[in-house]
């Protein structure tokens, strides 16, 4: 049976972000991108859930969520 | 991370406010701020001025995040809400309407120069010393001390948000980032992706 395992990662609050790119210059693994200049997008995939963005954000609309995978 | 050339685009920013000290009629060079992230923006359709060049935000982030002059607190919620970001923006137009408006009254021979800086719309900064005479007709200082005037409100604005907030609390409410972003919705439209897993 395979094992469940918790994965924390960032999540933008697409409607309220800015779209300043500050979380894009801080993620040590380029799992962000600016989609259009619209807002922030994470790559789920890639996001390692260290946080930094959601504390770079200067309008505080990432957060973390832990997923089961 | 590897530094790119435009990571140092600070030292411009902060050569821009140094320079209004000596000679008013560099604040010319501050419509570079006002054109290259339209362009952007119209040409390319994002925010490519935001999230890389803008010198601004380079020196907002250096001052409130290594040199630790943040507080890093969040911003209150209503900074953030759209009401206050576009009611932002259209105080900010409407005082840099008023602001062409006096340029044209001394272009006109209506007004005399007013040599001085307005500080946050409101404090009138005497600023004479920053001014040499000009070839050119007395409305292109007016300009430069009206457009100075603006540049330095900001600064001054997103220095106090930088204190009290995050490093870049500017940008929530930056009223170039705000039109940029309404000018990218207008032309990609507002297409909500999902976010891969």
């Amino acid at each position: 049976m395979a094992q469940e395992r918790k994965k924390r990662r960032a999540c933008v609050s697409q409607g309220e972000c800015v779209a300043c790119g500050c979380c894009v210059k801080v993620c040590p693994v380029g799992a962000l991108e600016v989609f259009r200049g619209l807002y922030a997008s994470v790559s789920g995939d890639r996001c390692v859930g260290c946080g930094r963005c959601a504390g770079e954000c200067p309008a505080s609309v990432i957060g973390m969520q832990e997923e089961t995978v | 991370m590897k530094k790119k050339w435009y990571d140092a685009l600070w030292i411009a920013s902060l050569a821009y406010l140094a320079l209004g000290f000596f000679n008013i009629l560099f604040a010319w060079l501050g419509l570079l701020c006002f054109f290259i992230p339209l362009f952007i923006a119209v040409a390319k359709g994002t925010k490519g001025y935001c999230n890389r060049y803008c010198g601004r935000g380079q020196l907002l982030s250096l001052l409130g995040g290594r040199l630790g002059l943040s507080r890093k607190r969040d911003i209150p919620r209503w900074m953030r809400s759209k009401v206050f970001r576009y009611g932002f923006l259209v105080f900010f137009f409407v005082m840099f309407f008023q602001m062409l408006w006096n340029t044209y009254l001394v272009f006109a021979g209506a007004q005399d120069l007013g040599q001085v800086v307005t500080l946050l719309w409101t404090f009138k900064v005497p600023w004479q010393w920053a001014y040499h005479g000009t070839v050119f007709h007395a409305g292109v200082a007016q300009f430069a001390f009206g457009f100075y005037g603006v540049m330095l409100t900001s600064t001054v604005l997103g220095l106090i948000t930088m204190a009290l907030f995050k490093p870049r609390s500017w940008c929530v409410y930056c009223p170039m980032g705000t039109m940029t972003q309404l000018i990218c919705r207008a032309k990609n439209g507002k297409p909500f992706r999902e976010e891969s897993h």
